[in-house]
């Protein structure tokens, strides 16, 4: 029942999702974009990492679904005085949530919470692991704007080593028959990219005038990510989506970022908000998305 | 299984209904008509194009889709949603609901909630190609194609051109009792 992983699902499973969440942006369309789907749920939400939009993205998503939310940060809490991830999932668990939304910085919480509690887990992304909402919204942006996923090439650049959003999303792109390319230098790709249905290169020119979609990542020193290049300079100036390097892209080409962007270092700001950037279009996709989610897991026969 | 209207049959019901709009509403000023997917949306564009012949300018033509609004949402399948296309503000409008069978009431209990969501008509009111009877809600047509006295162990299959390649109403005994379907 929950949605721990993008890991082993298929075109079919994603397209279904992606179906449902175009129902949701109709309905986010609406004068009145609320429905009450979901009234009398409550969702509760462990976010045991700093977010703006996952969260803000998730909460907006159950309200517009009418279920209500119950919300936790570490600060404030009795993560202070020591409480575990346990003895918190079992002691909000109490107090009668139907669903956790849940990120940690540690792999596999998402699956441990939903063990310990028995209720349906979403995984809001777990260390460097797992974020499948996120992967979901880039697939309903990019078949929105293309169409259809299969066949599109994408390069996915940065630090893809700590990156969560790299690996769902890579997996969901792969699934969905787009052809995808790790770009990053040698020491910011994963250990072994043997079984992921992924091509590696650290030459991003060489590939620049063959992609539809450049998916840009940060640079995530809160995981170590900027100790293994000499500088942020070097690294803008064979990684980095440069105004120079945007003018090289085919002219069709569209450009995503999950966010937070380091403007000035992974993307040149005249490019993230230039006409190629989706950016603002995969923040609005990921209500609908998390409407999908929230409702696919809630609704139906034996979900009560 | 016996077929209750046919093609011609389904064409009159639908033309008197459209007569009966008319002259309730004193022609079509102001009438939005909103079918409910999926059957009801070609049958409210087919009234609209009656509505057309006999009284001037065709009526705004729309799709309510109520499937988030339904009370049943935790004990059934997860539901298709078919999209809403409201073409005009409701507001001070009357609002022609337009569906395939009236049965028990619950559908346009949800519709009625989901027009809140696009504004506030002046009027609501119902038109059904067939009311089967059997309602569990304070709920009535204001034009009705055909009366249709039914068991519960009958299932009341409407076919539109539009959907399913032809025109026709039959009545079938249902494999299961279908005493809460909509």
């Amino acid at each position: 029942m929950s949605l721990l992983t993008i890991e082993g699902m298929d075109a079919a499973e994603i397209s279904r999702l992606l179906d449902l969440a175009d129902g949701f942006v109709e309905v986010l369309d609406r004068p009145v974009p609320k429905v009450p789907a979901l009234q009398g749920r409550t969702i509760g939400m462990l976010f045991y990492e700093a977010s703006t939009r996952t969260r803000m993205s998730f909460e907006r998503a159950a309200k517009a679904l009418s279920a209500d939310t119950m919300s936790f940060t570490p600060s404030g809490s009795s993560v202070s005085k020591g409480e575990s991830l346990k003895d918190t999932a079992l002691t909000v668990g109490s107090m009668g949530p139907d669903l956790f939304v849940v990120r940690h910085g540690s792999t596999g919480a998402p699956w441990r919470v939903a063990e310990w509690t028995g209720l349906p887990v979403i995984n809001a992304g777990d260390g460097a692991h797992q974020h499948p909402t996120q992967a979901l919204l880039d697939c309903l942006t990019l078949r929105q704007h293309f169409g259809s996923i299969d066949g599109l090439r994408v390069a996915i650049v940065g630090d893809i080593r700590h990156s969560r959003v790299a690996r769902s999303t890579a997996q969901a792109f792969a699934a969905m028959g787009a052809s995808v390319t790790f770009v990053a230098p040698a020491t910011l790709l994963p250990f072994d990219v043997g079984g992921w249905p992924v091509e590696t290169t650290s030459d991003f020119d060489g590939l620049i005038a063959e992609l539809d979609v450049v998916y840009m990542l940060r640079i995530q020193q809160e995981r170590g990510g900027g100790d293994v290049f000499p500088s942020i300079g070097e690294y803008v100036n064979r990684f980095g989506l440069t105004r120079r390097r945007a003018d090289r892209l085919p002219a069709h080409t569209m450009v995503l970022h999950p966010g937070p962007m380091n403007r000035g270092v992974e993307i040149d700001p005249a490019v993230a908000d230039g006409p190629r950037s989706l950016v603002t279009k995969q923040v609005a996709n990921g209500v609908a998305v998390r409407m999908a989610v929230l409702f696919d897991q809630l609704s139906g026969t034996g979900s009560r | 299984m016996p077929e209750v209207l046919d093609r011609d049959d389904l064409g009159r019901a639908l033309r008197r209904i459209a007569h009966e709009i008319a002259e309730r509403n004193h022609g079509t000023a102001d009438l939005v008509l909103l079918g409910i997917p999926r059957r009801g949306v070609p049958l409210a564009q087919r009234i609209a194009t009656v509505l057309e012949e006999i009284e001037g300018p065709k009526p705004p033509v729309g799709a309510l889709d109520i499937s988030m609004y339904r009370d049943d949402i935790a004990s059934r399948p997860t539901p298709t949603m078919h999209g809403s296309s409201v073409p005009v503000d409701v507001t001070d409008r009357t609002v022609v609901l337009v569906d395939d069978v009236l049965f028990t009431g619950r559908t346009i209990r949800a519709a009625l909630d989901a027009i809140n969501g696009f504004g506030r008509p002046a009027a609501v009111q119902l038109a059904v190609l067939v009311d089967r009877g059997h309602r569990q809600f304070p709920i009535r047509a204001d034009f009705v194609g055909k009366n249709l006295p039914t068991s519960g162990i009958e299932e009341v299959v409407v076919a539109v051109e539009e959907v399913d390649g032809v025109d026709s109403v039959r009545v079938e005994v249902a494999e299961s009792p279908s005493g809460l379907e909509p």
